[in-house]
């Protein structure tokens, strides 16, 4: 009865399609929101995952995210060090600094100051040039993106010539010589992100008493985290999150504090409503086009369970399918649009809850059509 | 006709109304009815007289309120919802006014649903299936789906599927009123010669004056009641 139950739903083809583009439709439109909100929200903590070579970030206790640096006394770096079980600990600066641009306009830039001595904590890819070269005098290196845009000299025609290598850039009146190009994730302000030394990007900065804005950790080989970061926070009063809770709290900021959860999230919500809605009647609309025939099976002597199976089988097919092709359609956006502006990330979470969400509904929509056919009298099959 | 041994179906002061005080219709007013075992019977009577829902009480797929109805010395409404549709699959087929086939499937996958129902591989109910075509003679229409047969065909379609099984009893709603006066003639004849073997019970609900030749009896309905049993159509006419 199972191959009855399939050819009953692929047999009229036109309703058989409508069904399943109302259900492809529905996948796609939760997967597509949700994978734009999840790309948004990983721009939150894009500096973060850039920076992947600590397993923990040790910062003042009252800084809320990633972009909100409270700098600490030099000396906490050396307090650091000192905790049993610290392989390294290397100092970070970040900071909002302006960049002066060969038209004289001022651009504000985030300046990111890594250890001289190892460059741990530099950008993971370069375009151009190399890491090493930031050893070099008034080094600098800039991400790719504000090279050719934001930083971007612009010509007297109006066209805009990327900043490039052997370029030169001011810094809070400090000469910056580019020596590299490099990609850095997009963060949520898209500011331009140039690198230097930390020695160095101290000397760019205004002249403050703390520029340390963080220190980040490596433990040793086989070293508890959780109970290296209770040890370095008894020892210097600070707070020590690993990278993946630091990007949580950053993530929670921005989910607090910005009204991007809220007002972006009703149109995912919304979004999600339609597709279940549609997909949701499509199936229903079947299964009542189907009524008179579920009744004459039922007449024929079908039991509860075989119709339940037969509508079971039939909505997961089309949710399965439907499914299929909907998050094969958002990952094809997703690979469209990769490299523009728009946001877009779809990890296997997501997949894993638009499945879920596209297997309510049809579960949803079975179970009323089951009880509609349950409930049916099997004498209708007499009118005619 | 006299049956000696236990009929078929025998329905005791059966009643049976639709809906709620003013809008109560009683389609049953008390039928006591025998049909024997190996009988053709016929119920006729004017439209709204009640036919459907009795042929609905003895093929078990309507509960009567009142009185007993029982097919093969068995009370149904006694019995809960998984043995009725047990019972009804072993030992009803099923003949509609508008065929019911399934649209999608050819003729011998409609027919082979009661055996598929049954619990019978596909292949075997597939072969059982077309030899049953064979018998209604539209064997080789087999791979047809029901939008390419007549309306005569897909009807022969249904009482093959109705008899795959080897029902004791077969009930058959209007089953030729969809149907010219010729090709409704020629349903009856395959109905007689392919139903009518070893003790099987046909029940008959129609309207239509020219298929009574083929009748054994013809319960003779108005107003929910049975108000004359007679074996011929002409006792029919002779009447008052
Ligand atoms: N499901 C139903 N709900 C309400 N009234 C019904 C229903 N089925 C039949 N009736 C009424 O019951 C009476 C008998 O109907 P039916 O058994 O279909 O008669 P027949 O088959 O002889 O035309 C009619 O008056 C009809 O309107
Ligand atoms: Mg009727």
């Amino acid at each position: 009865m199972n191959l009855v139950a399939l050819k009953m739903l692929m047999g009229d083809r036109a309703k058989y399609i409508g069904i399943l583009i109302g259900i492809t439709f529905a996948s796609l439109l939760i997967t597509q929101q949700s994978a734009i909100f999840t790309g948004i929200m990983a721009r939150t903590y894009a500096a973060i995952t850039d920076l992947p070579a600590p397993d923990v970030w040790v910062m003042d206790p009252k800084v809320q995210y990633i972009d909100d640096i409270k700098p600490l006394q030099d000396t906490q770096l050396f307090r650091v060090r000192g905790v049993e079980g610290v392989d390294w600990a290397v100092p970070l600066y970040k900071g909002l600094l302006k960049a002066r641009l060969s038209n004289g306009n001022f651009q504000t830039t985030i300046v990111m100051g890594v250890d001289d001595a190892t460059l741990i904590g530099g950008p993971i890819e370069m375009v151009e040039g190399r890491l090493e070269d930031l050893r070099r005098n008034d080094a600098v290196i800039v991400d790719e993106h504000g090279a050719a845009s934001k930083l971007a000299h612009v010509l007297p025609d109006g066209t805009r010539k990327p900043l490039a290598v052997g370029d030169v850039i001011e810094l809070n009146d400090h000469r910056g010589t580019v020596v590299g190009i490099c990609k850095v994730a997009r963060t949520f302000q898209s500011q331009p992100v140039i690198y230097t030394t930390y020695s160095r990007a101290t000397t760019f900065a205004p002249r403050e008493r703390r520029l340390l804005s963080f220190v980040l950790v490596k433990g040793k080989p086989g070293v508890d985290l959780a109970e290296l970061c209770a040890r370095i926070q008894d020892a210097t009063g600070l707070v020590a999150s690993s990278g993946a809770d630091f990007r949580w709290t950053t993530m929670m900021y921005f989910m607090k504090y910005t009204g991007i959860p809220i007002n972006f999230g009703m149109s995912v919500l919304l979004g999600f409503l339609v597709g279940t809605i549609v997909a949701g009647m499509t199936f229903f609309n079947f299964t009542l086009d189907n009524l008179r025939h579920f009744g004459a099976l039922k007449a024929m002597g079908a039991s509860p369970w075989r119709l339940t199976g037969m509508i079971v089988l039939q909505a997961l097919l089309v949710g399965s399918l439907g499914w299929g092709i909907g998050v094969g359609g958002a990952a094809l956006f997703g690979h469209v649009t990769r490299n523009t502006e728009l946001a877009f990330r779809m990890p296997w979470q997501l997949l894993a809850i638009s499945g879920t969400a596209v297997l309510l509904i049809c579960t949803i929509s079975a179970l009323i059509c089951i009880v509609k056919v349950l409930r049916l009298e099997p004498a209708i099959v007499f009118k005619s | 006709m006299q049956t000696l041994t236990e009929p078929a179906v025998a329905l005791r002061g059966v009643t049976k109304s639709y809906g709620e005080g003013a809008a109560r219709v009683t389609a049953l007013r008390g039928i006591d009815l025998d049909i024997g075992t190996g009988e053709l019977m016929m119920l006729v009577g004017p439209s709204g007289c009640g036919k459907t829902t009795l042929i609905s009480v003895i093929a078990g797929i309507l509960d009567q309120d009142d009185g007993a109805c029982s097919v093969f010395g068995r009370d149904l409404r006694a019995m809960r919802g998984m043995a009725k549709a047990r019972f009804r699959g072993e030992t009803v087929g099923f003949v509609f006014q508008a065929f019911n086939l399934l649209p999608a499937l050819n003729a011998a996958e409609n027919v082979s649903i009661p055996l598929l129902l049954a619990g019978l591989k596909r292949s075997e109910a597939l072969e059982r299936s077309r030899a049953m075509l064979d018998r209604v003679g539209i064997g080789e229409r087999w791979r047809s789906r029901p939008a390419q047969l007549s309306g005569g065909q897909q009807q022969r379609v249904a009482i093959a599927r109705a008899l795959v099984h080897q029902p004791r009893l077969v009930v058959c709603d209007e089953p030729t009123s969809s149907l010219d006066h010729e090709t409704g003639a020629r349903v009856m004849e395959i109905m007689r010669e392919v139903a009518m073997q070893g003790s099987r019970t046909l029940v008959v609900v129609t309207h239509d004056a020219r298929i009574f030749s083929y009748a054994d009896r013809i319960a003779v309905m108005d107003d929910g009641k049975v108000v004359k049993v007679v074996h011929s159509a002409k006792e029919l006419q002779d009447a008052p």
